[in-house]
C-alpha cells in the first residue's frame, strides 16, 4: 500500500503544478488526456474481469448528447444533463446486459452485442438530425464566457483542474472496485462462471454492477469532452471507431494497473497528434487502421499493456538485484 | 434430509429428466449411477439452481428449493462439486477455497475452516499457496471437495468424482468420499464408475435417459443381474 501512495502523491504535486509551466496547446493535450484517461479507466473496470466491450462508444454518445441536447433545448444545465446522461447510459447497460449475463451471452458473443450496441447508437444520432445535427455534429449553446453553472469555461486552466479532478475520481472508483469484496467475486467469475455460481456468487448480479459502474464512468467522460470541446460528432463520440480507440488505450496502457488506462491516453493522444501534424488530413481514418494493427500487436506481445509489461519487468530486476547481493 | 418428487427439467425443447423422484436421509451416502447422458448432470444442476426446474418439488429439511437461484441454495445448505471440477485455474489453493466461503454467513468462518478443511486434506496445507490449474488430477478433486465443504453444507453434491483420473487416483478420490461420510456429511454422488460407488454408498438409483430406472440398497444393486450385466460387466 505504502509503495503505491508514495509515488502516487509525488505524481497528484506534479500535476497541481504542471499547468502553471504549460502553453495553451500542451494543456490542450493535457486535459484531452486526462478526459479520456478517465473514459479508459472506466473500461477498464470491467474489462479487467474479461467482460471485453467493444461497444462503449454508444455509452459515451448517450451521455454527450443528452447533456447537449437538454441544454440546447431545454435549457437544463449540465448539473442536471450530466446525471441525466449518466442515468440513460446505466439504463442501457441493464437492458443489453441483464438478457446477456442471464442468457450465458459471454465472451466474443458478448463482444458482438456491445459492438452492435455502439453502431446502433451511432446511425440513432445520426437518423435524429433533425435535433442532433446527424452525422455534421452539434454545437452546445455558447454563453460567451467563463461559467460554472453552464460547465463552460474560456481558460484551458479551468479545463484543466475540472478534468484532473474527474480523473483522480476515476482512480478513486478503480481503486473501490480492486479493494471490494465484489473484486474477488468477478474474478471468480472471469476465471469460470459455472464454479463461481457454484460457490454462491450471484453471477449476474456481479457482472451487472461492474457493467454499470464502468457504463456511468464512460457517459461521464463523453459528456465532459462534449462540453469542452463544445462540439460534438456522432464519429468520435459512439460507433465503432470510437468503441475500438477505447479498447486499444485500456489493454495498451494495461487494464490491470491503475494507471494503466491513462498511459493508454497518453499513447491515444500522442498517436492521433504525431499523425495530425506529421501527415495533415492525408492519413485521416488511418488511425484506426494503426490502432487495429497495434492492438493485434499488443494482445500477443505485451497482454498486460505498457504499464504490466514495465511492471513485470521493474519486478524481475528487483528480484535478479535482491539475489545477486 | 434431502427429497425430489417428480422433477422434470431440461434444455430449451430437450427434455433431460422425467418425473425423478429421490430421497437423501440426513447422514446417508446416496449414489446416482447411469451412462453417460443419462442425465445425471442435469439432475445436480437442478438440486444447486444452475438449471430451472420445469415440474415437481425439491425441498430439503422441509423447506422448498425449487425456484431458487444457485446463489441461495448453497446459503441452504446444500454445496456442489460440479463436474470436471471447476476450480478457478488461476487462483491459488487457498484462494480457491476462501471462495468456497463466498456465502454471508460462511465467510467470518474463513479461518477455522480453512484450518479444519486443511487438516482434514493436509496435502492442501502443503500446496496452499500453488495456482490450482497446475495440481494433479486427484489434489484439483481434493481442493474441489475442500471449497465446497467450506460453506459447512448439510448435504454435499458430487458430480463424478472420479471422471477422467488414473485408477490409482480413483482409488484415493473415494478414499476422500470415504473420508467425508466419516466426518458425518449427507453425500449425494453420481457416478459412472458403478463398482467403485456402490462400495461408498449406502443406497443408489439408476438413472437411465432421464428416468429412475430402479433403486436400492447398494448391497441388492450390486448383485442385481442387470446392473451386473450392463454397469458391471459381470
Ligand atoms: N447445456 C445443454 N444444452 C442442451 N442439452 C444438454 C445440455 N447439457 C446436457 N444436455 C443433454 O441432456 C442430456 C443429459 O445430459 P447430462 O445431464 O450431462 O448427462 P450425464 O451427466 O448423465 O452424462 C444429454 O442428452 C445431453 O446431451
Ligand atoms: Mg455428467
Amino acid at each position: 500500500m505504502m509503495t503505491i501512495r508514495w509515488p502516487l502523491a509525488l505524481l497528484f504535486a506534479v500535476l497541481l503544478l504542471l499547468p502553471l509551466g504549460l502553453q495553451d496547446y500542451l494543456l490542450h493535450m493535457a486535459i484531452q488526456i486526462l478526459i479520456w484517461g478517465f473514459v479508459y479507466t472506466g473500461w477498464s473496470v470491467m474489462g479487467r474481469f474479461g467482460q471485453v466491450s467493444l461497444g462503449h462508444g454508444a455509452f459515451l454518445g448517450v451521455g454527450a448528447y443528452t447533456t447537449a441536447l437538454l441544454w440546447n433545448n431545454f435549457g437544463l444545465v449540465p448539473w442536471i444533463g450530466i446525471p441525466i446522461g449518466v442515468a440513460f447510459a446505466v439504463l442501457l447497460a441493464l437492458v443489453i446486459g441483464y438478457p446477456c449475463f442471464r442468457l450465458k451471452v459471454v465472451g466474443h458473443y458478448f463482444a458482438l452485442v456491445t459492438l452492435a450496441l455502439s453502431q446502433v447508437v451511432l446511425l440513432s444520432i445520426v437518423a435524429a438530425r433533425d435535433i442532433t445535427g446527424g452525422s455534421l455534429g452539434m454545437t452546445p449553446n455558447s454563453v460567451g464566457q467563463s461559467s460554472w453553472l453552464a460547465l463552460q469555461f474560456t481558460s484551458k486552466m479551468h479545463w484543466y483542474f475540472v478534468a484532473l479532478a474527474v480523473w483522480a475520481f476515476g482512480l478513486w472508483v478503480w481503486v473501490k472496485v480492486d479493494r471490494g469484496m465484489g473484486r474477488a467475486a468477478m474474478e471468480a467469475v472471469s476465471e469460470d462462471e459455472t464454479a463461481a455460481a457454484a460457490v454462491g456468487i450471484n453471477v449476474t448480479r456481479e457482472k451487472l454492477r461492474v457493467t454499470v459502474i464502468s457504463a456511468a464512468m464512460t457517459a461521464f467522460g463523453g459528456a465532459l469532452f462534449g462540453q469542452y470541446q463544445m462540439y460534438l460528432n456522432p464519429e468520435t463520440l459512439s460507433g465503432i471507431g470510437v468503441s475500438l480507440q477505447i479498447v486499444f488505450a485500456a489493454i495498451a496502457g494495461g487494464m490491470y494497473s491503475l494507471l494503466g488506462p491513462t498511459v493508454g491516453a497518453l499513447l491515444t493522444i500522442a498517436l492521433t497528434e504525431g499523425l495530425r501534424i506529421g501527415f495533415g488530413t492525408t492519413l485521416i481514418g488511418a488511425a484506426n487502421t494503426i490502432y487495429g494493427i497495434l492492438l493485434i500487436l499488443f494482445i500477443i506481445f505485451m497482454p498486460r499493456g505498457i504499464t504490466g509489461f514495465f511492471g513485470a519487468w521493474t519486478k524481475r530486476r528487483a528480484a535478479t538485484a535482491a539475489a545477486t547481493t | 434430509m434431502l427429497q425430489l418428487a417428480g422433477v422434470s427439467a431440461g434444455y430449451g425443447s430437450f427434455q433431460a429428466l422425467f418425473d425423478v423422484s429421490l430421497d437423501v436421509g440426513a447422514g446417508e451416502a446416496v449414489g446416482v449411477i447411469g451412462p453417460n447422458g443419462a442425465g445425471k448432470t442435469t439432475l445436480m444442476r437442478v438440486i444447486s439452481g444452475m438449471l430451472p426446474v420445469r415440474a415437481g418439488r425439491i425441498d430439503l429439511e422441509g423447506r422448498a428449493l425449487a425456484g431458487m437461484p444457485a446463489h441461495r441454495v448453497i446459503g441452504e445448505g446444500i454445496a456442489h462439486v460440479p463436474e470436471n471440477r471447476r476450480l478457478f485455474p488461476g487462483l491459488t489453493v487457498e484462494e480457491n477455497l476462501r471462495m468456497g466461503a463466498y456465502i454471508p454467513s460462511a465467510r467470518q468462518h474463513v479461518r477455522e475452516r480453512l484450518e479444519w478443511v486443511y487438516e482434514l486434506f493436509p496435502r492442501l496445507k502443503e500446496r496452499r499457496d500453488q495456482i490450482a490449474g497446475t495440481l494433479s488430477g486427484g489434489e484439483q478433486q481434493m481442493c474441489a471437495i475442500g471449497r465446497a465443504l467450506m460453506s459447512k453444507p448439510k448435504i454435499l453434491l458430487m458430480d463424478e468424482p472420479s471422471a477422467g483420473l488414473a485408477p490409482l487416483v480413483v482409488q484415493q478420490v473415494f478414499g476422500l468420499v470415504r473420508r467425508i461420510r466419516e466426518e458425518g456429511f449427507t453425500v449425494l454422488i453420481v457416478e459412472q464408475n458403478v463398482q467403485q460407488v456402490l462400495e461408498v454408498v449406502d443406497r443408489a438409483y439408476l438413472l437411465e435417459v432421464g428416468r429412475i430406472r430402479l433403486s436400492g440398497s447398494a448391497e441388492e444393486l450390486k448383485n442385481n443381474d442387470f446392473v451386473r450385466q450392463a454397469y458391471m460387466g459381470i
